[in-house]
């Protein structure tokens, strides 16, 4: 008796909710935007490497936003830097999230006095769904940060309309 | 190959070049000893001081920009030099007034045609500074983006509310 058996007996059916197969699949195989700002980069991408190995969670890096569920901003993110930002973001197409990845792009972090380049929080040009603290944070707070986004995803509704209609 | 001169030395050199006026005040008692220089020589003495044999100023290690506030009232740049064979250093600074009179910015001859060094770097200069440096082959700001408007790193630089609509104060 294989394991489809046993889950499903003889019938070989599975009945579910279509909002629950279709989040458990968005959830399983969210794919960020390849694209690093500053130092959180750089745990950013050894996150996404053999040691930490996020492609275990389905997050696995595209080029380029139309292909992309998930934009980090991993770093500082400068004035010079926010009207790329915000461009980038209105190229991914919906549903599309995302995880601002250390103090500097939640909050301006050490340059959130005298940092005259420095926009105070990204916040302040996207809409962000998942904070993570930390300067850099470590990869494990990363992946803390895209459990939570699953968690997220995870109560969302397709079905319901406006149910993604985000400013 | 002639032996590394010491600051009192390559002062000497100057003065026997370009006489008492060129420069204006030193200080050898410290680990960089420097020499401040009138603006008016600056072009001239870079010019002396990579080309005469005795000096062979080679290598522009650095070039940092000084603005010492509106109560001082002066804004200028620091050199460092390195002969790579003759192994001696020199720190040159020059100062003008800070003033920026009718959008007109304070001046420095560019020494971007005796070491490329300079280009960028008086680049970086003018960007968050404001000094122009004349005949410069290519004065854009480097850093910031083309519309910014003032020079930040001025003692007396305010931060505008808000740039392209996302407002800049924590």
């Amino acid at each position: 008796m294989g394991i489809s058996d046993q889950k499903t007996g003889q019938g070989k059916i599975i009945l579910s909710k279509v909002d629950d197969v279709i989040n458990w699949a968005r959830l399983s195989s969210i794919w960020p935007m390849g694209f690093g700002l500053a130092c959180c980069a750089i745990e950013m991408m050894a996150t996404n490497a053999s040691h930490y190995d996020l492609d275990r969670f389905g997050v696995f890096p595209r080029p380029s936003p139309r292909q992309s569920d998930l934009m980090i901003v991993s770093g500082t993110v400068t004035f010079k830097m926010a009207d790329r930002v915000r461009r980038l973001y209105e190229q991914m197409a919906e549903p599309r999230y995302v995880i601002s990845m250390g103090s500097c792009s939640n909050c301006g972090g050490p340059y959130w006095e005298h940092g005259y380049h420095v926009v105070k929080g990204v916040d302040r040009i996207i809409p962000v769904d998942v904070y993570i603290p930390g300067c850099p944070p470590r990869p494990e707070a990363l992946i803390g940060g895209i459990l939570k986004l699953q968690e997220k995803i995870r109560n969302e509704s397709l079905s319901i309309p406006g149910n993604f209609s985000r400013t | 190959m002639s032996a590394a001169l010491d600051i009192s030395a390559i002062a000497a050199l100057l003065e026997e070049q370009f006489g008492e006026a060129a420069i204006v005040a030193s200080e050898y008692a410290v680990r960089q000893p420097w020499l401040e220089i009138s603006p008016a020589y600056l072009l001239a003495i870079g010019q002396f001081l990579r080309d005469d044999p005795r000096l062979y100023f080679d290598y522009l290690a650095c070039l940092s920009g000084v603005d010492e506030g509106p109560k001082v009232g002066r804004i200028g740049v620091v050199y460092h030099f390195m002969s790579i064979p003759r192994l001696h250093r020199l720190v040159l600074k020059c100062f003008v007034s800070r003033e920026i009179k009718d959008g007109t910015l304070p001046v420095l001859p560019s020494l971007a045609g005796i070491w490329r060094t300079a280009d960028w770097h008086e680049r970086e200069v003018y960007d968050l500074l404001g000094i122009r440096f004349a005949d410069h082959p290519d004065l854009r700001r480097i850093l910031l983006p083309e519309d910014w408007e003032g020079h930040p790193l001025r003692k007396d630089y305010v931060n505008p509310d808000f740039y392209h609509g996302i407002q800049t104060e924590y």
